[in-house]
């Protein structure tokens, strides 16, 4: 009788055991380390090879609220890597739900690193059409955004400029929940020759690997995970520019540490998902013994 | 004076890039010169000058550093140019000799894509073939897929229960072939399913996919001669927003309890959480989709998945017309060539022999 | 007529589009640019569409005063109260549109999202038994990989996470790559059938 409960859990018991699992350490954060892995330090290494205040990295956030949770972080420790190396930042949105998140990151972001908007960076916003607009900017990106997210002519924008399509572009992050890195790939790197690394949620993370094997994608940031590592090399990476060092001494206590704490939110995040996939590992034994005794049992 | 001397002696160690060639781009729309050169020990950079012929004087079009060995220059289509590579280190430099005259024009064969091409036309081939033999009446053998099996099974509890069946036809845009795919097998849903007169509800994220949808199983319940099963509103439009969408099929799951859940096209994370809540149900569960990560979701939670181009054959299996089951069998031909093609390209490379590899390359 | 002539427009545009793929040519281009834009103003259409059959489903929930009408109202009352608060205040980071986006839209989102983690344990839990050998081994890629993308992995072998990467790069790649040979073919297949009209149950043709 006990091992027939133990085969049948009740799920809600399972759903009780993982939703504590995931506030437990949000509450009382544990601080795991993080270990690097190769297909996030290429990222970095992409990004970081661009040459500062010269041609822009191209920053698509194409994914929508719901995968906030993974993907923000990574947005967000991206344009920082950028802004502290004074790497320009063009970006913009294939999302439907996008852009109001790419609001929010570049808008905070800059104001944190003093950027200027249609200087160091540019946001674009948002187009409908997905792979027609990626095929678009391949032969004019001011034929395909005539306006920026603010409605000013795209010509009128000092850095837009210079840059005209993927030959102006040394490299571009897409951030998706979706098949839109494939669109990428597909249209703007297969048609166009253009560099791709991109962001996805670990749930579909696995899919993208053939890719790195194929050079298709030059990098990949999978997850919570790969933010937590992509936000360790920003966080390294700023102390040696010195960059901390300055906002600590500009800012007052409380400002910087509440600063610190947004900056490894993707690291505080992980404490959760190592219990939550503690917890899933637990489940699966009791299951298996459970069901190995019942056998045993039966004979 | 000194400075002129030292001037003029760094000028003369500086050495000019070797072996520039200039031609036009091949595989473009016109409007492109490449050039390409062996790079110069000295250099810092180079400057690309050009000279629009009948011109006399060369202009600085660019400057690239060191590294860079080819350069692509945007021109007018039928003008003739000259170009000049210089070395540059510091305010010395050497010049190359000016390349032949070269213009550009567009293209009318891409040469990148013959490969791609002969490929198309073999598979092409292969599938007019076997779709004229199935024309002809020549028997063809098809493997048993538990999956469409089962649609009778499904669509009859549904009527035996008097419930009705959810069909979702993926969540992505019409040009998405896993979309149309879907709605090939929705037409022979629905015309199962208006025989009885089982309602089908079709709960539909993208604006143009949802007309589709209303017109095939408009013209499904008119062919088997019941129009009085259609109804509009229950092929709808719900939003755009994946998350949005997937708690409005959820609660049309809980409420009214379909007998039979259909999740056909392409799926995103939200896979799980729809096949979840239909299993939660007790609702018998079809699921296909060619979105590899979500297959584990759909095995697990459902009684029946397609996998990948299963989702394909879906439409030809169900309807068991010649002509649809003859490009299935040119499906399989190819497979077996690719096959061959791998194994081959595997024994040559491994042999250190990279010209079959050659032959995939654009 | 009525099938026909749709057959007819996808066959035209179905072979345009694959004779233009291997013309670089500057027409070819210019073609190929114009059906992208027809395509982005189609779908901004669809939109305007989808807005009215949402409206009209909804109307017509609350004229008949369906099960659930109540509903129906809020869902109408939303649509309509964002499209003035953009029209309003504006979309910029700041405005009373964002703070509804930042402050209602994505928790409501996120909270859909992060339901399938509760889902991932259930179904792991109901399916990860090792009944046959294949299941066994698949339970065991399952550990492995969910220690190898988690700091824990590390300290309790510092392998595991290599042994996860081998087996996302190499066993997990194998199986996809066949899977994806079988879709491209299948795909093809399909969008051959549409264009010559071989399949037309999408038009609500066919037997």
């Amino acid at each position: 009788m006990n091992l027939e409960k133990l085969m049948r859990i009740d799920r809600r018991l399972i759903f009780l055991l993982i939703a504590l699992a995931v506030i437990f350490p949000l509450l009382f954060p544990i601080g795991l380390p993080t270990h690097l892995s190769k297909p996030v330090q290429d990222t970095f290494n992409a990004v970081d090879s661009i040459p500062p205040d010269g041609p822009p990295l191209m920053l698509s956030i194409d994914y929508d609220p719901a995968a906030m949770p993974e993907l923000y972080p990574m947005t967000l420790a991206i344009l920082r890597h950028c802004f502290s190396r004074n790497i320009r930042v063009l970006v913009l949105s294939l999302h439907r739900a996008g852009p109001g998140i790419g609001e929010m990151a570049t808008t905070r972001i800059a104001k944190e690193y003093g950027k200027k908007e249609g200087e160091d960076y540019v946001y674009l916003g948002f187009k409908p059409g997905f792979g027609a607009v990626i095929l678009r900017m391949g032969e004019d990106i001011h034929g395909a955004f005539l306006t920026d997210y603010y409605n000013r002519p795209i010509g009128e924008i000092p850095m837009m400029r210079e840059i005209h399509n993927y030959d102006d572009i040394p490299l571009v992050i897409c951030l998706s929940a979706a098949a839109i890195p494939e669109l990428w790939m597909m249209y703007a790197g297969s048609r166009y020759h253009q560099t791709i690394a991109a962001g996805v949620t670990a749930v579909s993370a696995a899919d993208y690997y053939p890719f790195l094997q194929t050079d298709q994608l030059v990098g990949l940031i999978g997850g919570l995970k790969g933010a937590s590592e992509y936000e360790k090399l920003v966080n390294e990476l700023e102390e040696r520019l010195g960059v901390d060092k300055k906002r600590k001494e500009s800012l007052s206590k409380e400002e910087y540490e509440k600063l610190q704490v947004s900056h490894s939110k993707a690291s505080a995040g992980m404490d959760s998902q190592s219990i939550a996939h503690l917890v899933i590992i637990a489940f699966i034994v009791i299951g298996n013994v459970a069901y190995f005794a019942q056998r045993r049992r039966k004979r | 004076m000194t400075t002129i001397v030292l001037l003029t002696l760094l000028y003369l160690q500086i050495s000019p890039p070797k072996d520039v060639r200039v031609f036009d781009t091949p595989n473009d729309a016109g409007g492109s010169i490449t050039i390409t050169w062996e790079s110069s020990p000295d250099a810092e950079g180079y400057r690309i000058l050009r000279m629009a012929l009948p011109d006399s004087v060369y202009t600085p079009v660019d400057w690239v550093d060191a590294a860079t060995k080819r350069y692509v220059d945007k021109v007018e289509d039928g003008v003739k140019y000259r170009y000049i590579i210089r070395t540059e280190r510091g305010s010395a430099y050497a010049d190359s000799e000016p390349t032949d005259e070269v213009w550009s024009h567009g293209n009318v064969f891409h040469r990148g894509r013959t490969n791609v091409l002969i490929g198309v036309a073999v598979y092409t081939t292969l599938l007019l073939s076997f779709i004229y033999f199935a024309k002809r009446g020549k028997k063809l053998f098809v493997r048993k897929i538990a999956g469409l099996d089962a649609v009778d099974e499904a669509i009859g509890r549904a009527t035996e229960m008097g419930k009705p069946v959810l069909y979702i036809p993926g969540l992505s845009t019409i040009s998405d072939v896993a979309t149309l795919a879907s709605l090939n097998i929705l037409g022979r849903i629905a015309r199962k399913a208006a025989v009885h007169g089982t309602r089908v509800i079709v709960p539909n994220r993208n604006p143009i996919v949802m007309p589709v949808c209303q017109e095939i199983v408009r013209e499904a319940c008119l062919d088997v001669g019941r129009p009085d099963v259609y109804r509009e509103d229950d092929i709808f439009y719900i939003t755009f927003s994946q998350f949005g969408y997937t708690a409005a099929v959820d609660g049309i799951m809980l409420r009214e309890k379909p007998a039979a859940n259909f999740f056909l096209g392409m799926f995103w994370a939200e896979s799980l959480i729809l096949a979840e809540t239909g299993a939660s149900t007790g609702a018998i569960q079809i699921a296909g989709t060619d979105a590899i990560h979500q297959l584990p979701f759909f095995i697990t939670a459902c009684d029946y998945t397609l996998i990948g181009e299963e989702l394909y054959a879906a439409s030809a299996y169900l309807s068991r017309e010649p002509l649809s089951l003859g490009s299935l069998k040119g499906q399989d031909w190819t497979k077996l060539i690719i096959g061959g093609l791998i194994v081959a390209g595997v024994i040559l490379v491994s042999f250190g022999s990279d010209w079959f590899l050659g032959l995939f390359s654009s | 007529m009525r099938r026909q002539l749709p057959l007819a427009i996808c066959f035209v545009m179905g072979v345009s589009m694959v004779v233009q793929f291997f013309i670089p040519h500057r027409v070819s281009q210019e073609f190929y640019r114009t059906i992208l834009d027809w395509y982005r103003i189609v779908f901004a259409f669809s939109l305007v569409l989808g807005t009215g059959t949402l409206i009209k489903v909804h109307w017509a929930k609350i004229s008949k005063k369906s099960k659930g009408w109540q509903y129906s109202i809020i869902t109408i009352g939303g649509l309509v109260f964002m499209l003035a608060v953009g029209f309003i205040t504006g979309i910029q980071e700041g405005t009373l549109f964002m703070k509804i986006f930042e402050y209602v839209e994505v928790p409501l989102e996120a909270t859909m999202f992060s339901l399938l983690a509760f889902y991932i344990a259930s179904a792991a839990y109901r399916a990860f038994r090792a009944r046959t050998v294949e299941a066994t081994l698949l339970l065991i890629a399952a550990v492995v990989l969910m220690l190898g993308r988690i700091p824990f992995g590390y300290y309790l072998w510092h392998k595991i996470p290599g042994i996860a990467e081998w087996i996302l790069t190499n066993p997990n790649m194998a199986a996809k790559r066949g899977i994806v040979i079988g879709v491209g073919l299948g795909m093809i297949s399909t969008a051959l059938k549409i264009i010559l009209g071989i399949e037309r149950s999408y038009i609500g043709g066919g037997k």
